[in-house]
């Protein structure tokens, strides 16, 4: 039945949102539609107001105005087909609780809080685990992670979920490079499974090679579409202000037509790209 | 043993239990200064409720008295988010104004009520073995603190048991619980609501100042020990019940205030197990 309609109704429509924190407005009038089974970058300088756009989507936050949708439903109604993925900071580590609690969460429900978990729950956990490879550290406490073990516990508890939209903020921040490739395989495999993953992601460079699509922002909406529509100079200028010299190499990026899409010979430090 | 004895001894301890639990959940909530408001914000509640009902430990008195404690970090969040004071700063000023309307109240009504500042301040749990609930029959049952402490200690087990799932979620992570679709207002409250009940029947055995100590020590010293949260829990109610036991006897052998003893073993403790996690720490290392 979801097949039917796969291609027909976005994943997530967002309505003239408006949300301010005391009076100043961090998301104005911000309005666009994501398509399903899409891998997409939400993009913007600090303090444009991305994480907000999540809390605003999940409602963790009252907007102003304008509203969402999910799968042209009304949150309430699809809350189980999504999964939010806060920052990592967030939270504390040093909980008292293990890897595979944090995972279990994941299967927690607002109407099962009170009974136990499922045989079913814990074969979801474990495979959650298994494919973020934390299996051996199941039983971990959490604040013997590395930062990038401790993201990967968070999108295992997102996998436990078993959602079709996973909204992440920034998820490969902590990330060692290898780590940052085995997460984007995963993300990858997710997408080819029919889910939307939506990330919020500052780093421009790589953004452009992760995503199928990006929405780029900064308080208003500056666009939001596939990537060829939206890495351009006049748009990249309007969204950062023309500050960064990252800019100008996008700009020299987007206009070899054969940018090969993983190069990374422009992180300067590594210099791998040239061999 | 005296029976006496014995009567402090088990008061003290499921007092210390319950304590223990809730306090290991304020103590991860990064609330254990809350606790501490709510514990002295409740004292006009008791003394208003006192003066109503002219007696203590009936229902109407601890029902008010937890609604006043509710309020209390009701009030603390308004403070904090609509007028945009620090959270240390609106705990501060909530509760030290609560606690001195109630000071006034008990001072300007001595005499008129069977409440002394003194037993409010310190507790009195030494007179716990002086007030016997007896049947129709005339058999004494034992103290009456002991069993509404019985009664406040079965429903936080209780609580803490069919709760524990979303106690724990709400604490490590609210913001995804709300997005699971948990309603963490609901944990909140009746989280704050039972802190608070447990406060008002601890007033008389600990007294204000002190009830804080048995609802933080005890878990700050679980946490130390475990990574595990059921584990956290067992520990606290462990290190309580230990506080309320070696209490009592250090308070015999010294002849000084019971509440002042429990909490100083309390602290002996929490010493211990610091030592002990660091030298753990360093052998790890
Ligand atoms: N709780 C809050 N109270 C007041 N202002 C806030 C709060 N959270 C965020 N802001 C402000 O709102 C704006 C947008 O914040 P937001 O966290 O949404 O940005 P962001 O795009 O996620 O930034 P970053 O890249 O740094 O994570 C910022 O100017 C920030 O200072
Ligand atoms: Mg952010």
């Amino acid at each position: 039945m979801i097949a039917e309609t796969q291609e027909v109704i976005p994943a997530l429509e967002v309505h003239n949102l408006s949300a301010s924190y005391q009076r100043k407005p961090v998301l104005w009038d911000v309005d666009f539609q994501l398509p399903q089974g899409k891998l997409i970058g939400v993009v913007g300088p600090n303090g444009s107001g991305k994480t907000t756009l999540l809390k605003n989507i999940m409602g963790l936050m009252e907007p102003d105005s304008g509203y969402v949708k999910l799968f042209g439903e009304d949150l309430e109604k699809v809350r189980h087909r999504i999964s939010y993925v806060p920052q990592r900071e967030s939270v504390d580590w040093n909980f008292p609780a293990s890897v595979r609690d944090v995972v279990e969460m994941g299967r927690y429900r607002k109407n099962r809080l009170f009974k136990r978990l499922k045989a079913q729950d814990h074969q979801l956990v474990t495979e959650a685990l298994e494919r973020v490879n934390l299996l051996e550290l199941s039983q971990r406490q959490i604040s013997q992670l590395s930062g990038g073990q401790q993201q990967r516990v968070f999108i295992a508890r997102a996998l436990a979920q078993q959602a079709d939209l996973y909204l992440m903020d920034e998820p490969f921040v902590g990330v060692d490079a290898a780590t940052e490739e085995a997460l984007l395989e995963l993300l990858t495999e997710m997408k080819n499974a029919g889910k939307t993953v939506v990330i919020v992601h500052h780093d421009l460079q790589t953004a452009y090679e992760y995503f199928d699509w990006t929405v780029l922002l900064n308080t208003r909406l500056v666009a939001a579409g596939p990537q060829e529509s939206i890495f351009k100079k006049e748009l990249l200028q309007e969204a950062y202000g023309g500050r960064l010299t990252v800019l100008s190499k996008i700009g020299d990026l987007m206009a070899r037509k054969d940018f090969p899409a993983r190069e990374t010979g422009f992180k300067e430090k590594e210099g791998l790209g040239d061999g | 043993m005296s029976s006496a004895g014995f009567y402090i001894m088990a008061t003290g301890a499921v007092i210390a239990a319950a304590c223990a639990l809730l306090g290991s959940f304020l103590v991860l909530r990064k609330m254990a200064m809350v606790g501490d408001a709510v514990s002295h914000a409740v004292l006009p509640g008791i003394v208003l409720a006192f003066l109503i009902s002219g007696s203590r430990g009936n229902l109407i008195m601890l029902v008010g008295a937890a609604i006043t404690g509710v309020l209390t970090t009701v009030l603390i969040e308004l403070l904090h988010k609509k007028a945009r004071l620090q959270e240390d700063a609106s705990i501060g000023i909530t509760f030290t104004w609560l606690f001195a309307i109630g000071v006034i109240l008990i001072s300007s009504f001595t005499g008129q009520v069977d409440l002394d500042q003194d037993c409010v301040l310190y507790g009195e749990i030494a007179y716990v073995p002086l007030d016997l609930l007896y049947t129709s029959s005339g058999t004494v049952l034992g103290p009456r603190a002991l069993w509404v402490g019985g009664g406040l200690l079965l429903l936080v087990v209780i609580f803490v048991l069919v709760g524990f799932r979303g106690l724990k979620i709400s604490t490590f992570n609210p913001e995804y619980a709300k997005a699971l679709g948990i309603s963490t207002a609901f944990w909140h409250f009746s989280f704050m609501g039972l802190v608070s009940l447990t406060t008002v029947v601890s007033f008389e055995s600990v007294g204000a100042i002190l009830i804080v100590a048995l609802l933080v020590v005890p878990a700050a010293t679980a946490y130390l020990l475990t990574h595990r949260l059921k584990a956290m829990l067992l520990l606290a109610v462990l290190f309580g019940v230990l506080a309320s036991v070696g209490g009592y006897y250090l308070a015999a052998a010294l002849n000084g205030s019971i509440a002042g003893a429990m909490v100083t073993v309390a602290g002996i403790l929490f010493l211990l197990a610091f030592g002990y996690s660091r030298w753990e720490n360093s052998r790890k290392a």
